[in-house]
């Protein structure tokens, strides 16, 4: 059959087709659409089976969500399970001693001789001799304890009875037998109390590691508000510019270098700024070292830009036209309309860019690590080292023991960090809704 | 034939069709004119089940083609929407050439037949008035063609299908007034093939192109009747006075 | 009236030249690794490993490590997110469902990388027993690859005008076949564009990969999907901060760091060019 045939032709042809198509009509019958055929039935179920494959992936996000929430809670959870003394080891102190019970932080003064008095940590007015296994030579010679220390659990119980206010870090397998005149204090597990109010983090301390959340929560707030408060007025001043004054041309400029500034890796933002921004502080500021709290804020700060620029730009772009020749109409000139009628009306997003700026800023691992100095002790001013939540997952979870409290600390860490996060997203979320009702 | 019976529809609590029963014949024009709301279109869109796309609706009552009630449970929709082929308000033809627009329908029933896919493009091109203009372009995007012909080309495809019946919601009213001349044409010429229900806002184009004409208002089918009757001297006072314009 | 004027001025001088500024930090940082790395990339450089304590030699293993990570984590990203965008734009309709699903997505997006480095050494390294090797780095790329995935692909799919969805429906197409043979199609170069974003996104992470498969030196070349790799952003982060002789390191650094940012550069000029093209091929 040809396709092209001359005008003439044309008008029988179509007579033609037209009685043939009549024919077709009446042997298709009419009611072709009740489905007559076995292989459509086939057809129906291969789209039912590609279709119930769509509904499942669509749950994808869920799951995995659900998977990250299980297996972070269940090894943060066995952070808990663990004693406060170091695996494999217990403290005694002598059988009159009122005290039953030291917080971490507690033993942890005594050992390093911080508190010397026992009416410091709640009980008698008496000194206190920290005794570590080391110790024992000034008591005793090797023989007196026994080719294979047979009779050191005896001898401690000797000492420890024989001074009040002494306090033993032994290991378990030499522990002495409890008795009138030696108490095992009761190594508790480490509860959620200490750790959310411990003001030191030092995991690998004997005989208490240390899990004070406070100084790496601190760091984490002080570094990601500090950039916000750095990228806020920058980010929004762009916004605005890209969303109402920049022309075609600059935008097509600008916006690519907003999507590469997004796109460059954090390690390689980490590294700009190890070796610029670094130096650069430490001489400015005249700072034994430049790795501060500022360093890291000012590199998160313009990681955070394009996430701000972004959201707030499309806010910006989103007010109506007609707000704005209204605004215009009533001879408000171009500024006054931006800061009177745009400004406000886009501000949901705008608070919104903020809030998944200061996530992002919060988040942000490999660039803080890098340029923080990695102290962690409580800031108190901006050009300090501090340490950040994430980055000391980073810089620890390789040399935490797979199961031990620290690898659970870490996890527990990991815990509040998604936490913030989602809180973080669920406000994004609700602030953004709102314009749409406003 | 079209028929309808006790024809109710809601979105949601909304209580869009009212009771509606009327009868289309073969091989006839009918129009259905309203002010804007009044379920005309609803109406028109209950033939292919398009309106099965919107959720949370529901229809009461019966919808027949040719004595076969299409919302029975063993209709498949799709077969049906190749016996019912549609013409949108707007041009939409699809990021395709001009043939694969045409064969699209044919492509997607399984046929596979190159010559026949040709003749049957070729047919429905010649059909909805286009060929002439597109026959040296056939592998060109549909996007540089005019609104007009984009609209015919719309036709072309529904008939490619060999439906029985076409449906078109207001298929002028995005076209400029001598594309909209050429498509009211087109509706008398396919009129001898083809069942024709046209949803319009325009009441010339209603009576022009017409053989019945139903007239809507708030979701209830006020009048139904000739043509000439219905522009001439009709029945209820409503169609009085949307006509002359009162209202609407 | 003067004085609003000049309120004016001031105002959009100082949003010009914050809109400078920004422009001009991308350009300090871009110029900076360039000037810095030029004069170390070199075929040797990239063709050999790493020796003499990362003091001189190349970056190969942790340009294919990097390449490996890209591939195993798109081929679990890519499928899953964009069956699930179809699934969530196409079908689940308004719903609780598509809410839900909304809602999910955005939390993952915004979950930090380092919770990803967690989960995955928690899931897949030692409680499905991978060890730190490709495929739980893969893995775990690939699930923090998935909202970038579903969201682009989402707003591809979006994009598409529902008329020639309703266009094809009443030509007796059924949903797939208006799925696979418009929506698709029509969608296909900003999906495509979000897919390479996403890549570059995936090839500049280190956080996740710290523990689950990143090797801080290993010369010779994976022979499986369980073995470790080095890969170049933590390559970059180990011999910037840990090395042993610093000094000797930098330059080694600033090549590294070069060819990521090289990286990037391609994969963001590429996609957008694509986009450009694949868009006047189907307009």
């Amino acid at each position: 059959m040809k396709i092209h045939r001359g005008a003439p032709m044309y008008a029988r042809r179509m007579k033609i087709r037209r009685e043939k198509n009549r024919r077709e009509k009446k042997l298709q019958g009419a009611h072709t659409w009740v489905r007559p055929y076995r292989k459509k039935n086939m057809k129906r179920i291969l789209e039912k089976i590609v279709e119930s494959v769509l509904t499942v992936s669509g749950a994808t996000t869920g799951i995995v969500i659900l998977l990250i929430v299980v297996f972070l809670f269940r090894e943060g959870a066995g952070f808990f399970r663990h004693s406060e003394i170091e695996t494999g080891y217990a403290l005694c102190v002598n059988g009159g001693n009122p005290i039953n019970r030291l917080t971490p932080e507690q033993i942890k003064a005594i050992f390093d001789y911080e508190i010397d008095n026992w009416s410091l940590a709640g009980g008698n007015d008496e000194e206190i001799t920290p005794f570590r296994m080391n110790d024992i030579s000034n008591y005793y010679t090797d023989e007196e304890l026994g080719e294979n220390y047979e009779f050191l659990p005896e001898k401690l119980s000797e000492i420890i009875s024989k001074t009040p206010g002494l306090i033993a870090f032994v290991p378990e397998q030499y522990l002495p037998d409890e008795s009138a005149d030696v108490k095992v204090l009761a190594g508790g597990k480490l509860n959620p109390a200490d750790f959310f109010g411990g003001e030191i983090w030092m995991p690998t301390a004997t005989p208490a590691p240390q899990f004070g959340l406070l100084p790496l929560l601190l760091g984490t707030l002080w570094v990601g508000l500090c950039a916000i408060l750095i990228a806020l007025p920058l980010g929004l001043g762009v916004a605005i510019y890209l969303g109402e004054l920049a022309g075609e041309r600059v935008r097509n400029l600008l916006k690519p270098a907003i999507e590469l500034l997004a796109g460059i890796p954090s390690v390689v933002y980490g590294f700009f700024g190890l070796v610029v921004l670094v130096p650069f502080i430490q001489k400015t500021f005249d700072l034994p070292v430049g790795e501060t709290a500022f360093a890291g804020s000012l590199i998160l700060a313009v990681m955070a830009l394009p996430t701000i620029i972004t959201v707030a730009e499309d806010a910006i772009r989103n007010t109506p036209q007609a707000m704005r020749e209204a605004s215009l109409g009533l001879g408000a000139n171009h500024w006054q309309t931006i800061y009177r009628v745009v400004v406000p009306y886009s501000m949901s997003g705008i608070s919104a860019a903020v809030v998944l700026g200061i996530g992002r800023a919060i988040g942000e691992t490999m660039a803080v690590l890098m340029v923080t100095g990695n102290a962690a002790v409580i800031p108190h001013s901006l050009f300090e080292p501090v340490r950040t939540i994430p980055a000391t997952i980073a810089a620890e979870l390789g040399e935490a023991p797979h199961g031990g409290a620290h690898y659970g600390a870490l996890f527990v860490l990991g815990c509040i960090l998604f936490l913030i996060t989602v809180v973080i997203s669920v406000m994004a979320e609700v602030i953004s809704k709102r314009q749409h009702h406003a | 034939m079209l028929e309808t019976r006790n024809i109710d529809f809601y979105y949601g609590s909304f209580h869009a069709l009212k009771n509606i029963a009327m009868e289309m014949e073969d091989h006839t024009v009918t129009a259905f004119i309203g002010p804007s709301g009044c379920g005309k279109s609803t109406f028109l869109r209950l033939f292919n089940r398009m309106n099965d796309l919107i959720p949370n609706t529901r229809l009461t009552g019966e919808c027949l083609i040719d004595g076969e009630d299409i919302y029975h449970k063993s209709v498949d929709v799709t077969n049906l929407r190749k016996r019912v082929g549609m013409v949108f308000q707007k041009p939409n033809p699809f990021p395709k050439s001009i043939f694969e627009n045409v064969a699209y329908g044919l492509r997607v029933a399984g046929i596979s037949d190159s010559r026949f896919v040709a003749a049957r493009v070729e047919e429905s091109l010649k059909g909805a008035a286009l060929w002439d203009e597109v026959k040296d372009k056939l592998k060109k995007s549909a996007f540089e063609l005019s609104g007009g012909q984009q609209q015919r080309l719309c036709i072309a495809r529904a008939l490619a299908i060999s439906p029985s019946v076409i449906l078109m919601d207001e298929p002028a009213s995005a076209l400029d007034p001598i594309s909209t001349s050429k498509i009211e044409d087109l509706i008398h010429i396919l009129k001898k093939d083809y069942t024709i229900v046209i949803v319009t806002h325009n009441m010339q184009q209603a009576a022009r192109v017409s053989d019945k004409t139903g007239f809507f208002m708030l979701g209830e089918l006020v009048e139904y009747n000739d043509t000439k009757k219905i522009f001439l001297s009709p029945e209820k006072e409503e169609t009085q006075n949307y006509i002359t314009g009162r209202f609407g | 009236m003067n004085s609003n004027l000049l309120k004016q001025n001031i105002a959009f001088g100082i949003f010009r030249a914050l809109s400078l500024m920004v422009a001009g930090v991308l350009l300090w940082i871009l110029g900076f690794i360039i000037y810095q790395g030029i004069g170390v990339i070199s075929w040797e450089f990239l063709t050999t490993a790493p020796s003499g304590g990362m003091t001189s030699g190349g970056i190969l293993p942790a340009i294919v490590g990097t390449l490996y990570l890209i591939a195993g984590s798109s081929i679990v990203a890519f499928p899953l997110g964009i069956l699930s965008a179809i699934y969530t734009s196409e079908y689940a309709g308004n719903g609780h469902i598509v809410k839900f699903i909304r809602i999910m997505t955005n939390n993952l997006a915004g979950i930090p990388s380092i919770v990803f480095g967690l989960f995955g050494m928690s899931l897949f390294v030692n409680t499905l027993g991978f060890g730190d090797s490709i495929l739980a780095g893969s893995l775990t790329l690939g699930m923090l690859a998935l909202p970038l995935v579903i969201r682009t692909t989402e707003e591809a799919l979006k994009a598409i005008p529902d008329t020639f969805r309703t266009g094809s429906l009443a030509l007796g197409a059924s949903k797939l076949q208006t799925i696979h043979r418009i929506i698709l199609p029509m969608a296909f170069p900003n999906i495509i564009t979000g897919l390479i974003l996403s890549i570059g996104r995936i090839s500049g992470e280190t956080a996740p990969i710290l523990f689950t498969v990143a090797a801080y030196f290993l010369p010779q070349l994976p022979h499986s999907i369980y073995d470790q790799v080095m890969a170049l952003p933590y390559h970059l982060y180990v011999i910037a901060v840990s090395g042993t002789d610093l000094e000797a390191t930098r330059p080694m650094a600033y090549g590294t760091a070069l060819v990521l940012i090289v990286i990037v550069l391609v994969i963001n000029v590429s996609a957008s060019a694509l986009r450009k093209k694949l868009q006047k091929y189907h307009a």
